[in-house]
């Protein structure tokens, strides 16, 4: 690995050289009922836009990777036949300016699926292998569990990572384009005072975790708490909204459709991303509905985040950020779910 | 426009529709005239009979009738029934022909006599309390929002015309809301009927930054008891609850329940 630093204003400069694509980063969105600033990633066509300080964005970046909705493929239908269109709706490179570790992270879990599984999805990969992403450094809000996830700190998945000094960046390279990035900019080796802020800026961060999930154990506890009470309590709770899913950087369920066009000679096959707490996410022909209940779904979100994906890949498909459990508007967060199916410490 | 319909080679009947409205704002069937850039495409695809809204002939012989508006005059059932008689398939367009819609608030008061005099003056019209096409005929397909989404009922129509099952969404508008990127409106201190609401609108209101008011009635399983729950932790009484989810009429089944005594004005109005 190799380390840099480089002064506060180099930045700007680093910006105008990447802005020959679409850069993509942390914004104000605006103010909540209390008066806190709301974050969200979006196209960002100003450096001065940039909101690099910011806590964390309501929605995740997966929208750039994983749309809401995609057209997988259009058909041009005649009399005798159709043809099929495909395009992977990827344009340019984007550049992500100023993700958390936890987002990168989520970018790696949703590899492990998409990109590194048998049947990798080209839609998905064309713009994951287009994305150059600079990672910053954060402190953490009272929903961030990062650290009990052990997505606190990012070791791959992007190609530059800052951590902010005070007077400059240091500067963490992982790829061939960000080395010669930093070349194009006034930018040196790490002092020994630039090591000891940086070891004072991680040290630091240690001490704000507040929010915690026990996993010692978990996906066998699951197992075995299955029928708990936990669950139905939490479920007459749920909205069956599919909030959760929508801002969780690393749920990735989807429904497909078939549209047919007014004038019936075209017709286009949509991707949506779906939520398994939405009430009609387990309902299959003939109108039967496996989770019929929502203290069921609800479950299932946890099973496939704690359970089954550990099982099958060693690590949990959830990054700790709270998103899910900030934007419930019934109040169901993670920490307290897991904490009140494993019982009493 | 005679050219027969087909899709991939296969021959497919053009159904003859026709478009009736009872008590509404007929603003359902002028969104559908809205749209100039598909409305050839769309008057191609079915033979339309009677549509007052667009043309003067009128016929009696459709498969589909589209019945948009409440039920709210005696003579309104006589339509209706005939209706029902002469189409294969009944749709209810819009809220109104739903729920009841905007309408049925007027059920609301205790004394309709008084309400009609509010709004007729001496010029008072025989009406009765507001019903739902579903009180006195079998609907077959509803079509939800007040009003209409000119697009839901274009991709409605073609999947009857090819053969499709028609479907909606179950689940509530704030699937549709978080899926436009929108911060919640509760964060920004604004109620919202979003949660309970059936999606479809691709959160129209939301995404415009307005409450949701629950025009197209109660999602699938609708947590009722959780959205007070809500409304209560972010500061809003139940006459604001109240309010909205009587706006259109969908939530009748739950605001006949709801307790009545700290709603102050208008009277509410209890089934006897
Ligand atoms: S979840 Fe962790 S990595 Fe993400 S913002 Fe919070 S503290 Fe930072
Ligand atoms: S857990 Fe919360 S956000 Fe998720 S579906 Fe239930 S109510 Fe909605
Ligand atoms: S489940 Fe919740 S905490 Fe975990 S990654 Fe998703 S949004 Fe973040
Ligand atoms: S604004 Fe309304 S529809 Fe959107 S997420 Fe909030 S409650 Fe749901
Ligand atoms: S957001 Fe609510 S009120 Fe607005 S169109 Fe959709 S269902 Fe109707």
């Amino acid at each position: 690995m190799i380390f840099k630093v480089f002064k506060k204003q180099e930045l700007a400069r680093l910006h105008e050289l990447l802005a020959v694509n679409i850069v993509v980063g942390p914004v104000v969105k605006g103010k909540d009922r209390n008066g806190k600033p709301l974050y969200d990633f979006d196209v960002v066509y100003d450096f001065n836009e940039l909101a690099l300080d910011y806590t964390q964005t309501v929605h995740s970046p997966k929208r750039f990777v994983l749309p809401y909705h995609e057209t997988l493929s259009t058909f041009a239908v005649s009399r005798d036949g159709w043809e099929k269109h495909v395009d992977l709706n990827v344009y340019r490179p984007l550049v992500f300016f100023g993700m958390h570790a936890c987002d990168i992270n989520a970018l790696n879990k949703l590899d492990l699926v998409l990109a590194q599984s048998t049947y990798p999805n080209p839609y998905y990969m064309g713009k994951r292998k287009n994305l150059f992403i600079i990672g910053i450094d954060c402190n953490p809000e009272p929903q961030c569990f990062c650290r009990s996830m052990g997505t606190d700190s990012a070791i791959h998945g992007f190609d530059l990572f800052l951590t902010d000094l005070g007077d400059g960046y240091f500067a963490e390279i992982l790829s061939a384009t960000a080395f010669d990035l930093l070349n194009q900019i006034s930018c040196k080796d790490p002092s020994a005072k630039d090591l000891a802020l940086y070891k004072q800026a991680t040290n630091g961060k240690n001490k704000h975790y507040t929010a915690k999930v026990e996993t010692s154990d978990l996906t066998k506890i699951l197992d075995l708490e299955f029928e708990s009470p936990a669950w139905d309590a939490w479920g007459e709770k749920c909205l069956s909204c599919g909030t959760c899913a929508n801002v969780c950087p690393t749920c990735y369920c989807y429904g497909v459709e078939e549209h047919v066009d007014l004038d019936l000679t075209h017709a286009s096959k949509t991707k949506s991303l779906h939520s398994c707490n939405l009430i009609d996410f387990a309902k299959v022909a003939g109108g039967h509905n496996f989770r019929p209940t929502s203290a069921s779904r609800l479950k299932y979100r946890y099973y496939h985040k704690h359970r089954g994906f550990v099982e099958a890949f060693e690590e949990s498909l959830c990054v700790g950020c709270g998103r899910c459990g900030a934007a419930c508007l019934a109040d169901i967060t993670p920490p307290e779910v897991i904490a009140s199916v494993r019982g009493k410490e | 426009m005679s050219e027969p319909l087909s899709y991939l080679g296969v021959a497919l009947a053009r159904p003859k529709v026709g478009f009736f409205e009872l008590s509404s704002c007929e603003g359902c069937q002028l969104q559908l005239l809205n749209n100039e850039a598909t409305l050839l495409d769309f008057l191609n695809l079915v033979e339309i009979v009677n549509f007052r809204e667009g043309m003067s002939e009128r016929g009696d012989n459709y498969d589909i009738a589209f019945v948009e508006g409440s039920v709210t005059r005696k003579d309104e059932i006589t339509r209706l029934t005939e209706i029902r008689k002469n189409a294969k398939i009944l749709v209810a367009l819009g809220s109104c022909a739903c729920f009841g819609g905007v309408n049925q608030l007027k059920n609301r008061f205790r004394d309709l006599d008084w309400v009609k005099k509010e709004v007729y003056g001496d010029f008072p019209i025989e009406t009765m309390e507001v019903h739902p096409l579903a009180d006195f005929v079998q609907v077959d397909l509803s079509i939800f929002g007040c009003p209409i989404k000119k697009e839901e009922v274009e991709r409605i129509v073609t999947d009857l015309v090819v053969g499709k099952t028609v479907r909606h969404p179950e689940y509530p508008v704030c699937m549709e809301c978080k899926a436009n990127e929108n911060i919640c409106l509760f964060e920004l201190g604004e109620p919202c009927l979003g949660p309970v609401t059936r999606a479809g609108c691709d959160a129209w209101c939301t995404s415009n930054r307005r409450g949701c008011w629950g025009c197209r009635g109660p999602a699938e399983g609708a947590n009722l008891k959780q959205l007070e729950k809500i409304m209560h932790t972010y500061g809003f009484d139940r006459e604001i609850i109240l309010d909205r989810l009587e706006c259109f009429g969908g939530f009748a089944s739950f605001t006949q329940t709801a307790p009545t005594q700290d709603k102050k004005s208008p009277a509410r109005r209890k089934k006897s």
